[in-house]
């Protein structure tokens, strides 16, 4: 954690309506939102931003959410996946329809940030929605035709699950430097092949670049999932501080 | 945008009814304890464990963790807000305040304005000193009567309840006093310096 930016000027986040383009039905609990703000200056693969909320009443709520689209991309994606007895979830989920706008700010923060150009192979280590900010990235890495060697370990309970099935396989199907490994936790196929159970000790020394050639290491998915993650990643000798960590709380919304 | 824009069909589900006062816009209360930081959680052995108080290129004091208990303990129960938009309420922790450390070093007021808190893991954060002194923050060592959590930022982390929770550093170590402002680690990568929740200072700008 050597970043600083002191020289930043402080430019207010504006809210700003953005218009809901498409809501694309990921898996059972997660849809995902495409947007177009009114004026968007670009993000960087890893940053998110606040939805808020207004009823009639004037009541107000605030949400983070990860964008999921690549910065190459005019339309912002998020995706959102039910939280339950949530107040904010259940309505971008169930409510909200194309050609309806919604409230946002962003792009927030600069430390879970990846772009083409860090040195160093890519690890991106993903639990549950946990995805959403390292598809920006794996996004932003097939957009710009990256030659950096990545691997995504990504664990969902079962194979519907996980979400951008089909956009990961066919991401690491045309690209000889992309592997994606997952983790089925919960229910597996019967002719699976792959890793059952939590993401482990062994699964990671497997699959993760060896910590001699410093990979950059993005960790995301629920609090446990990162404690764990990251806690064996320090165990199995990588860096600490070359490990970025994002955490989902367990009463979002 | 002044006006909020009216969600179309959204209403309130909070079953909880909170006073306003004691919740800062744009947060909702959790009885849940959110984690959030930028990397692994260290863990930290209370035998190798030290906290300085720094003063230019000298240190006015370094306590061990038994030193550090043994100096005057203080219970205090707050509400907390995080940034992520969560807030806790009634929550308590005891520890050491701010005042009482520079009572421990024989310091009548604080020498330099602001204090930079130093962190294992590499964190830091800003705070000015009006925000520490006069009870207003401690270096905390128990959450609910219990040693805090490595997770949580056991050992010992700041507690600055007034301010966003991401002032109240985890795993603090140093704390150096700075003559002028210098940012922290959110404070550089798009948080607001100072992070009062009920002005609403999240980002930069704001």
């Amino acid at each position: 954690m050597t970043e600083t930016d002191t020289s930043s000027p402080a430019r207010r986040l504006d809210w700003q309506l953005a218009q809901v383009r498409a809501v694309v039905a990921e898996t059972d609990r997660v849809k995902s939102i495409v947007l177009q703000p009114g004026n968007w200056a670009g993000h960087q693969p890893g940053q998110h931003v606040d939805i808020r909320l207004m009823a009639e009443d004037g009541y107000q709520a605030q949400r983070s959410y990860s964008i999921a689209s690549p910065p190459e991309d005019e339309l912002l994606m998020i995706t959102v996946e039910r939280v339950k007895d949530g107040e904010v979830s259940p309505y971008l989920l169930d409510e909200l329809r194309v050609g309806d706008w919604l409230e946002l700010r962003g792009p927030i923060a600069r430390h879970f940030v990846w772009t083409d150009g860090l040195r160093g192979p890519l690890c991106l280590i993903a639990g549950g929605t946990g995805i959403t900010p390292l598809m920006s990235m794996l996004r932003h890495r097939d957009r710009t035709s990256s030659r950096t060697p990545t691997v995504l370990i990504y664990s969902a309970r079962s194979l519907a699950d996980i979400v951008y099935r089909e956009e990961l396989d066919g991401m690491a199907r045309s690209s000889n430097n992309l592997d994606v490994v997952y983790a089925l936790t919960r229910e597996q196929p019967k002719d699976w092949v792959g890793h059952r159970g939590r993401i482990d000790r062994t699964l990671l020394a497997a699959n993760c670049f060896p910590p001699a050639q410093s990979p950059a290491i993005y960790v995301c998915g629920p609090t446990a999932f990162v404690e764990s993650v990251s806690g064996l990643l320090v165990e199995l000798g990588f860096d600490p501080f070359s490990i970025k960590t994002e955490r989902f709380g367990p009463s979002g919304g | 945008m002044d006006e909020a824009h009216i969600s179309r069909g959204f209403r309130s589900k909070r079953q909880m009814q909170v006073a306003n006062d004691r919740v800062p816009p744009g947060q909702y209360v959790t009885t849940d304890f959110p984690i959030l930081s930028a990397g692994p959680t260290p863990q930290i052995d209370v035998s190798d464990w030290k906290l300085a108080l720094q003063l230019g290129g000298s240190l006015l004091g370094v306590w061990s963790w038994e030193a550090f208990e043994a100096l005057p303990q203080t219970t205090i129960r707050t509400d907390i807000h995080c940034v992520t938009k969560w807030s806790k309420l009634d929550t308590t922790w005891q520890g050491v305040t701010f005042d009482d450390l520079l009572n421990a070093v024989g310091l009548a007021e604080p020498p330099q304005p602001y204090v930079m808190a130093h962190c294992d893991g590499g964190y830091t954060t800003n705070i000015p000193l009006a925000d520490l002194i006069g009870g207003k923050g401690m270096v905390a060592t128990r959450y609910d009567g219990i040693p805090i959590a490595p997770a949580h930022g056991g050992p010992a982390r700041l507690l600055v309840p007034h301010l966003y929770f991401w002032k109240s550093a985890k795993w603090v170590r140093r704390l150096r006093f700075m003559p002028e402002d210098e940012r922290g680690f959110w404070e550089s990568l798009g948080y607001h310096n100072y992070g009062d929740p009920w002005r609403e200072q999240r980002y930069d700008g704001d």
